[in-house]
């Protein structure tokens, strides 16, 4: 079981705008849900920052039930070429949704939700197989990576570590957990015992700041693209005594907005982790350590704890870890397959590293992925 | 071009809508209008009238038709005039 929800009972785990969940409250509630869907199966779990939907995600997870994950806000079309090419069992879906899927049985319902069994004739599933997130966002590819427990628990020790996130930490769901970043943030916390304040709004909405202020968030996390906005809302002005640090990942930060964001850290006490990732390795393979980030503007970093990073003659950056994901699925008949990169990834990239051991991405590989 | 038109362009460069649509126009009403097209969206209005949009503004920007207030009543812009 990868969240032990019992060792942290009485802590707070989610907030949401009108209810509290402690550990306890979602140990009972995710059991709950995950137990109408019975055992081991594939399901399409539609995306939300909700309790409903992270709730369901914990307890998929923990009894090993299998979600794909979708933005609910998929195109209809889309949804439905994916429930052909891989046959989940069950949707747990947002009830606004129920009626695009009136041919399936709705055999559960909480908060919001409800749970559809297909009735189709399903795949086999390999052993390992914890999870499938796709590989950019919502574009309703078929591709999907397939993600085992051992990566999701590798991955999550390891960004646990290097953050330092321990029960006091506290996030706020501004990307959406069908987003390997995203749900990098929710298994972090709920693993570590923090807490997660959820909402579906956005950084240009005066509830978001609020929501983030009134519950003494302590970490903000975004891709380049949110440091943009952070600035045109003039971040650097807003008073955040709660807020401990800062992570970006997704992709390059652009060298300009690494140094404001490392100066207003250095200035304030805050830290800013850059971070460098891929759906491939679960969530993230390197950081760039917090004390370093004004002296290394542009870097991407070292190696998280665990993994290892190489580079080729030709300068293309490997990485090794327990987090090296099983490989592809681009149908419901891969889902039998096993381990196909023996925790060796290429990432694509190029890098060159520094005399101190640093990297930084210089470009990418033509032709991959 | 009157302050009409220069404020409906600034929507249909951002967000590829019609002039139609625009009138009951309303954040993450459309894919197009989320928190990028809005950061777009600000830029368009911003060049459109040569301000400069206040941090509160841009967050109560929530609609076409509360952003012409918004326009009048804090940069003395009068989308109607």
């Amino acid at each position: 079981m990868i969240f032990d929800l019992g060792k942290f009972a009485g802590n707070t785990a989610l907030i949401a705008e009108n209810e509290t969940l402690t550990y306890e409250d979602l140990k009972i509630r995710s059991e709950e849900i995950s137990g109408a869907a019975g055992g081991r199966c594939l399901i399409f779990l539609f995306c939300k920052n909700s309790v409903a939907s992270v709730a369901g995600y914990v307890g998929f997870i923990n009894r090993k039930i299998v979600p794909l994950m979708i933005d609910a806000g998929l195109d209809l079309d889309l949804v439905k070429n994916l429930l052909e090419l891989y046959c989940p069992k069950y949707l747990w879906l947002p009830e606004d949704l129920r009626e695009n899927y009136s041919a399936y049985e709705k055999i559960y319902e909480r908060d919001g939700y409800n749970l559809l069994a297909t009735n189709a004739e399903t795949f086999a599933l390999n052993e390992k197989l914890a999870l499938l997130m796709t590989t950019s966002g919502s574009t309703g590819s078929p591709k999907f990576v397939r993600q085992s427990y051992e990566n999701i628990l590798a991955n999550t020790k390891s960004i646990v570590e290097y953050l330092q996130i321990g029960e006091s930490e506290r996030s706020i769901t501004n990307l959406p957990m069908n987003y390997v970043y995203g749900l990098s943030i929710i298994n972090t916390h709920i693993f570590s015992g923090g807490s997660i304040v959820l909402t579906e709004k956005t950084l240009f909405q005066k509830e978001f700041w609020q929501a983030l202020k009134n519950n003494s968030v302590t970490n903000l996390n975004g891709v380049p693209y949110t440091f943009e906005m952070l600035q045109r809302l003039r971040f650097f002005r807003m008073d955040l005594p709660a807020l401990k640090f800062i992570t970006q990942a997704g992709g390059k930060l652009d060298p300009e907005t690494h140094l404001k964001f490392a100066e207003y850290s250095a200035k304030t006490g805050k830290k800013f982790f850059v971070m460098y990732g891929a759906a491939e390795a679960t969530a993230r393979m390197g950081y760039l350590p917090a004390e370093k980030s004004l002296e290394k503007i542009g870097c991407m970093g070292i190696a998280i704890p665990g993994g290892k990073f190489e580079l080729t003659e030709g300068g293309e950056l490997i990485y090794y870890g327990d987090n090296v994901s099983l490989g592809y699925a681009e149908s419901g008949a891969d889902l039998i397959l096993g381990d196909e990169r023996n925790k060796r990834l290429e990432t694509g990239d190029l890098a060159k590293i520094d005399a101190d051991g640093y990297y930084t991405i210089v470009g990418r590989k033509k032709n991959v992925w | 071009m009157t302050n009409l038109e220069k404020y409906d362009k600034a929507f249909i460069d951002a967000f590829a809508v019609s002039e139609g649509d625009l009138p009951t126009l309303k954040y993450q009403d459309i894919a197009a209008w989320d928190s990028v097209g809005h950061m777009t969206l600000m830029a368009n209005i911003e060049d459109a009238f040569d301000i400069m949009m206040e941090v509160e503004d841009i967050m109560d920007f929530s609609s076409y038709a509360h952003g012409k207030e918004i326009l009048k009543a804090n940069y003395e812009v009068d989308v109607e005039a």
